[in-house]
C-alpha cells in the first residue's frame, strides 16, 4: 500500500542570527536553528497520524511544511505522489493544494474578525473560480451549527463553535488530507469531547486522512492510529497507538507517559523528569536526548542514533530492544 | 482536621454592575482550606475560578467587588479591611502563583532584586539576610546554582524556571496560603510534573495551604486532597478528590469527568455534555446546569438546588446520582 502523505528527510533551519552590524561589532557568527532534523515518516490513506512532542520539538513545523506555509531546507514531502516543491505541471499542484487544508489552533485569531462567516468558509473554494452557492449553509448544518449563521461574524460565536467555523472552512474545497495544528488545546475539556467527536465523525463519513499534532497524550491516545514522537526536531519513535502505549521503547517516551498527569494517579507520587529540553541552537552532540536520558551510554554523546524497525515500532534508540 | 481552617470562605458573591443588570461571577460559594491542604478548583472558562482566588487575595478589579459573604485569614476577617492592610498581608501571609511567569515578574529588575525586595517589604531582617534568604528560596525550589543565578534577569530563564522563580517568590515571606492561578498550564508535560511535585512537596513541609486553580482533571487528581467543582459560579460540587472522580454525585462533574479523554480511553466515542455554559447575563432559572442535564425536572426549573451532604463532602442538586452513603439535606 503506497502512503498518502511521504515525508523523507525533512529538516527546516531557521536563520535565527541577528542583525548583520551587531554580529559585526559583537564578533558573533551566524546562527541556526534545526527546527526539524532527517525527518522521515509516512501516512496510509485514511488513517489518523499524530505527532507528539513538547514546545520545540517542531511538530507545528512539521505541519507547515506539509499545507506549504514553509518550504523544507532539505528532503521532500511528497501528497499522493506530488511533491510540492518541485512538481512543474500547474494543474496538478492546484489539485494537491486543494486536498490537503489546516485547522489552527487558536480559533480566534484564525478568523478574519471583519468578514461574515459564509466569506470565510466560502473563500478556499472562491479563490479557484468553485461554485459556492449554499457551500457555507450545507457544510455549517454539517458540523453541527445552522444555516442561519452564515450571515454572522465571528465574534458571535464561542470558542468550540468557532473551531466548528474553521472545520468548515477545511472541508470546503473537499480535501482528503486536514492538518490539525493542536486543535483543541484552546478549548474547555467538555468542547473538547464536542469537537473531537465531530472529528471523528467527519473522518469516518468522508475517508480523511488527518496528521494530527498535539502535546496532550490523552486526546492523541484517543484520536490517532499511528504516533509519531518527536524530541528536539527529531523522530525518536513511531509505533501504532496500542503498541506505544503497552510498549514504550524510547526512554523519552517512557519518560512523557511517566510524567503525564493520570485521573486515577490519586497521590501518586511522580518522580519528576530530569532537566529540559536543551537549546535547539546548540543541540547536544550524538543523540539529542542523552543529557537527560537515565540509561545514556558512552555511544549516545558520539553517535545519532538511526531509526530501527523492533516489531511495529520503529525507534531511535540506541538501547531499545 | 479539626484545627481551625487557614482560609474560610462564608457565602460568598461577587457582583459586576453592568449596563444591563448585575452580573455574579461568583454566588454564594463557601470553603475551607486547612494548612497542608490542596484544594484543587476545577470547571471551564467563565466558571468563576479565577475570580474567587482574586477575591480571596483581593485583586479583584473594579468594578467587580464583593457583596455578600466573608473571608477569613485564619480567623481574621479580610474581605472588608482597607487596601493598606490588604498590601500588608499580600505577600506575607497570602502568595500567588500565576499562569504566565514571564508577565508576572518585572523584566527590568534581576530576579534577586525582586526577591529581596519582598522579603524585606514583610520580614524585618538586614540587607545580607534578605539576599540569603533569596537564594535559600531558589534553592529550596530546585533552581541549580542559585548563588551564581541570582543577578540574572527573567529572560534568561526558561519558562519552567521563571515558574520556579515565581514561586519563591510566592513562598520567600512564608505566607500561610498560596493561591495558584493555572500554575502549569502554561508549560510542557516534563516541567508540569516537576512543577506539581514541588508544589506538593512545599505544601507538605512548610503546611501551607494551597487552592490550586486549574482545568486540568489529572493534575488535580495527583495534587489535591481535595476538589471544589465550580459551574457558572457557583459550586457544583466539593469533596475528597477520589470521591469527586469516581463517584461524582453531581450530574455536571460525572459529565465533566467522562468527557476527559482520559476517562473514555478504548471507547470509540468520546462522551459529551450537550450545549455550552450559559453566559452571566442570561442565566437560566434554578439550577444553572439544568438545560444541559438529562435528569432535570419541573423543580430543576423552578429553584436553585439543595444541599446534598455525604460523607465529607456536598454537591448542589435536586437529582444527585445515586452513589453509596448520601443523606439528603435540608434546602440551601
Amino acid at each position: 500500500m503506497s502512503a498518502l502523505i511521504s515525508i523523507k528527510n525533512l529538516t527546516r533551519v531557521f536563520d535565527v542570527s541577528k542583525p548583520w552590524l551587531n554580529r559585526v561589532l559583537e564578533r558573533r557568527d551566524k546562527a541556526y536553528l534545526t527546527a526539524v532534523s532527517d525527518v522521515s515518516f509516512d501516512v496510509e490513506d485514511k488513517t489518523v497520524y499524530a505527532l507528539v512532542g513538547e514546545s520545540g520539538s517542531g511538530k507545528s513545523t512539521i505541519g507547515k511544511i506539509v499545507v506549504g506555509l514553509l518550504p523544507a531546507s532539505d528532503g521532500n514531502v511528497e501528497i499522493d505522489g506530488v511533491d510540492l516543491a518541485t512538481e512543474t505541471d500547474p494543474a496538478k499542484v492546484a489539485e494537491v493544494r486543494a486536498e490537503v487544508q489546516m485547522i489552527f489552533q487558536d480559533p480566534y485569531a484564525s478568523l478574519n474578525p471583519r468578514w461574515r462567516v459564509r466569506e470565510i468558509i466560502n473563500e478556499p473554494v472562491a479563490a479557484r473560480g468553485g461554485k459556492t452557492e449554499g457551500l457555507a449553509e450545507k457544510l455549517l448544518e454539517q458540523v453541527g451549527l445552522s444555516a442561519q449563521d452564515a450571515g454572522k461574524f465571528p465574534h458571535e460565536f464561542s470558542g468550540g463553535q468557532r473551531q466548528r467555523i474553521c472545520i468548515a472552512r477545511a472541508l470546503a474545497s473537499n480535501p482528503r488530507i486536514i492538518v490539525c495544528d493542536e486543535p483543541t488545546s484552546a478549548l474547555d475539556v467538555s468542547v473538547q469531547s464536542q469537537v473531537l467527536n465531530l472529528m471523528s465523525d467527519l473522518q469516518e463519513e468522508m475517508g480523511l486522512t488527518y496528521l494530527f499534532i498535539s502535546h496532550d497524550l490523552t486526546v492523541v491516545h484517543h484520536m490517532a492510529d499511528v504516533i509519531g514522537v518527536l524530541y528536539l526536531g527529531r523522530l525518536v519513535e513511531e509505533a501504532p497507538r496500542d503498541r506505544l502505549f503497552s510498549d514504550p521503547k524510547h526512554p523519552y517516551t517512557q519518560m512523557l507517559f511517566d510524567a503525564a498527569p493520570r485521573m486515577d494517579g490519586f497521590g501518586r507520587e511522580v518522580d519528576p523528569p530530569k532537566g529540559e529540553i536543551p537549546d535547539p541552537i546548540n543541540p547536544p552532540s550524538g543523540c539529542a536526548f542523552h543529557p537527560r536520558c537515565p540509561l545514556a551510554v558512552d555511544r549516545c554523546k558520539k553517535e545519532r542514533p538511526e531509526m530501527r524497525k523492533i516489531g511495529d515500532t520503529r525507534v531511535a534508540c540506541h538501547l531499545a530492544e | 482536621m479539626d484545627k481551625d481552617p487557614v482560609l474560610s470562605v462564608r457565602d460568598l458573591v461577587v457582583e459586576i454592575p453592568t449596563r444591563h443588570g448585575i452580573l455574579r461571577p461568583v454566588d454564594r460559594v463557601s470553603y475551607d482550606i486547612h494548612a497542608g491542604e490542596i484544594l484543587g478548583v476545577v470547571g471551564e472558562s467563565g466558571a468563576g475560578k479565577s475570580m474567587t482566588g482574586n477575591a480571596v487575595i483581593g485583586l479583584l478589579d473594579p468594578p467587580a467587588r464583593i457583596t455578600h459573604g466573608e473571608i477569613l485569614l485564619s480567623g481574621q476577617p479580610i474581605h472588608n479591611i482597607k487596601r493598606e492592610a490588604l498590601r500588608k498581608l499580600r505577600g506575607k501571609k497570602m502568595g500567588m502563583i500565576f499562569q504566565d511567569p514571564l508577565t508576572s515578574l518585572n523584566p527590568l529588575l534581576t530576579i534577586g532584586d525582586q526577591l529581596t525586595e519582598t522579603i524585606l517589604e514583610h520580614l524585618d531582617v538586614s540587607q545580607s539576610e534578605a539576599r540569603e534568604r533569596a537564594i535559600a528560596a531558589l534553592e529550596e525550589v530546585g533552581i541549580p546554582a542559585a548563588r551564581d543565578r541570582i543577578g540574572s534577569y527573567p529572560h534568561e530563564f526558561s519558562g519552567g524556571m521563571r515558574q520556579r522563580v515565581v514561586i519563591a517568590l510566592a513562598l520567600c515571606a512564608e505566607p500561610e496560603l498560596v493561591i495558584a492561578d493555572e500554575p502549569t498550564t502554561a508549560l510542557d508535560v516534563s516541567v508540569q510534573a516537576q512543577i506539581v511535585a514541588l508544589l506538593k512537596r512545599l505544601c507538605r513541609e512548610r503546611g501551607v495551604a494551597v487552592m490550586l486553580v486549574t482545568h486540568d482533571m489529572g493534575v488535580i487528581a495527583e495534587a489535591a486532597d481535595r476538589v471544589a467543582v465550580m459551574y457558572a459560579g457557583r459550586l457544583a460540587e466539593l469533596g475528597p478528590v477520589r470521591e469527586v472522580i469516581t463517584q461524582a454525585r453531581h450530574p455536571y462533574t460525572a459529565g465533566l469527568m467522562a468527557s476527559t479523554p482520559m476517562a473514555s480511553q478504548g471507547a470509540k466515542r468520546l462522551r459529551q455534555i450537550p450545549g455550552a455554559m450559559p453566559r452571566l447575563g442570561a442565566l437560566p432559572h434554578g439550577c444553572a446546569f439544568h438545560p444541559r442535564c438529562d435528569r432535570a425536572t419541573a423543580e430543576c426549573r423552578a429553584d436553585p438546588p439543595p444541599r446534598i451532604d455525604y460523607c465529607d463532602g456536598r454537591a448542589a442538586c435536586w437529582h444527585p446520582l445515586a452513589q453509596k452513603d448520601t443523606t439528603k439535606g435540608e434546602p440551601a
